[in-house]
């Protein structure tokens, strides 16, 4: 089936069977392999892009059902050369250890610190209840997010939205 | 047995735009036919083969089945297709219907609740292990409940209505529905029907191959909640071995009608304990005429798990029924 989407503010096209997953399409037929596979089973969230603008697990989607939607990838945060707010955060706070969760966490973040700009420590973990991590723990994860979150709602030179 | 998750098994995927479309291609293609909305129970069953439709139907294409509405008398009507974070946000379901929005936020995950549907997280099947992993159980259509023998872990499995099959009914927003009245719209090509939400879930007694009055061919519309509970004393409760991710051990949905100092009507609804979000009728009995008070919550309590048979390892969930019963009184807030 044809698909067209928009990744990452780009128009992309695919041919694809209806079962292939917008996680395989997205990494292997665009060659984005920011977004990983962890277990493939709806659990663990590493596989997380923003659909419309919501946090989604691509491991549990057909990339048919994307069909005329705008995906977010983790290689859709930078822009202009400029760290997001929530990576640079991520960065200086240690809020990764082996990287594997981190697109997902930062993904769905992101779009937290977009509906609620300063969120409470119980906010954050609610948000990031869906994204497992299983080596650097949460505790800088968390502050990770604290830290992004007064910088998200300060004007950001280069622009931090697409 | 072992599960393959590689890659699912091909299928034809229809992706109609109108509900019509959707239900003639059913009835086309009747039990070959899988219906997809958010996918979040449906995706295990295809990765790991324990289900291989040929034909997969896509409701992500029908608008008419998505939103929240007022509904003709006074209640609220939601389109299957509203996302389980949609149920729980809307400020009308928060406003009127709290029991429902705090349900819907206890479902999985925030992804999850993205993606998943109402209609879905209602129609979707049991969780037994045994069972998801393609066993060929009762509820499979064989002639044995690997769940109840006596080297089988059944922690998670059912203490009341059980026949043959101990699984349980999974879904955290059903408790709630059954308890708030709701009525299931469902349509089929030739009619549509209203089913009270607490005949639309089944026991293995009635048909042991499904959790639902829907048969193949049939679409869940909408849910309709009536007026009748709104702004009414609620409280919701799951117990889970997690905080988020897991379903529940049992759940307890409550709501009350308090006035002159009594307890006018109430309905308490467990999830959790039996195949289908199951209304407690003693409880309810007990407590409907008295006084909101210690003795009233005692006598709940001392009802609560009558006739129920607990399996090896499930013993806990008489008393956790017990207390959540007991709690879901005490602790109801306007
Ligand atoms: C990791 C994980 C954790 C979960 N935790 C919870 C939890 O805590 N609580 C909970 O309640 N659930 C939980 N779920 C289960 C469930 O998948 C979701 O709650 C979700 O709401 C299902 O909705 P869906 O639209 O994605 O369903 P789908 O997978 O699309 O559909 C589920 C079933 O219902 C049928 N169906 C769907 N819509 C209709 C319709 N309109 N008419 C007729 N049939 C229909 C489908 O054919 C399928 O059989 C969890 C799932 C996962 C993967
Ligand atoms: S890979 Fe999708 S949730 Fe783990
Ligand atoms: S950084 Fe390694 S899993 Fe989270």
């Amino acid at each position: 089936m044809e698909i067209a989407l928009r990744v990452n503010g780009q128009e992309r096209t695919g041919d694809i069977e209806p079962r292939r997953l917008l996680i395989h399409f997205i990494r292997g037929d665009l060659g984005l392999t920011g977004s990983h596979v962890g277990c493939d089973t709806t659990s663990c969230g590493a596989c997380t892009v923003l659909l419309d603008g919501s946090p989604v697990k691509s491991c549990t989607l057909f990339a048919v059902q994307a069909n005329g939607s705008e995906i977010k990838t983790v290689e859709g945060l930078m822009q202009d050369g400029e760290l997001d707010p929530i990576q640079a955060a991520f960065k200086e706070e240690h809020g990764l250890q082996c990287g594997f969760c981190t697109p997902g966490m930062m993904l769905t973040a992101a779009e937290l610190l977009d509906r609620n700009p300063s969120p409470s420590e119980d906010d954050i973990r609610w948000a990031l209840s869906g994204n497992i991590c299983r080596c650097t723990g949460y505790v800088n994860i968390v502050k990770a997010v604290q830290a992004a979150a007064p910088a998200k709602s300060e004007p950001v030179a280069t622009g931090s939205e697409a | 047995m072992s599960n393959i998750r590689d890659m699912m098994r091909s299928f034809e995927l229809f992706q109609p735009t109108e509900l019509e479309g959707a239900l003639t291609l059913l009835r086309e293609y009747g039990s070959d036919a899988w219906v997809l909305s958010g996918g979040m129970d449906t995706f295990d069953w295809l990765k790991d083969r324990a289900k291989q439709p040929r034909v997969v139907v896509d409701l992500g294409g029908l608008e008419e089945l998505r939103g929240i509405s007022e509904g003709d008398d006074g209640g609220l009507l939601i389109g299957a297709r509203t996302t389980i974070t949609e149920v729980a946000t809307h400020p009308e379901v928060i406003r009127r219907y709290r029991l429902l929005a705090e349900a819907a936020d206890m479902v999985a995950t925030p992804q999850i609740r993205n993606q998943g549907t109402l209609g879905g997280n209602l129609a979707q099947d049991t969780r037994c292990w045994y069972y998801r992993s393609g066993w060929p159980c009762y509820r499979a259509g064989g002639n044995t409940c690997y769940a109840n023998t006596p080297t089988s872990i059944n922690r998670e499995h059912g203490i009341f209505e059980a026949d043959r099959c101990v699984a349980v009914s999974p879904s955290d927003t059903a408790p709630a529905l059954v308890a708030l009245d709701a009525r299931m719209v469902v349509s089929s090509h030739r009619s549509e029907r209203i089913v009270d939400a607490a005949d639309f879930f089944i026991t293995p007694g009635t048909d042991i191959t499904r959790m639902t009055v829907l048969h193949p061919g049939e679409i869940l519309v909408a849910v309709q909640i009536p007026e009748r509970w709104a702004g009414k004393t609620f409280y919701f409760e799951k117990v889970a071995d997690r905080q988020a991710w897991d379903f529940a051990l049992a759940s307890v949905a409550s709501a009350l009608e308090l006035s002159g100092g009594l307890i006018q009507d109430a309905r308490i609804v467990m999830g959790g304990v039996s195949p289908r979000p199951l209304r407690m009728r003693r409880v309810e009995e007990t407590i409907v005429g008295r006084a909101l008070d210690d003795e009233t919550i005692e006598a709940a309590g001392a009802v609560a798990a009558d006739g129920a048979r607990p399996l090896r390892f499930n013993q806990y969930k008489l008393s956790l029924t017990r207390n959540l019963v007991k709690r879901a009184i005490r602790e109801a807030t306007a």
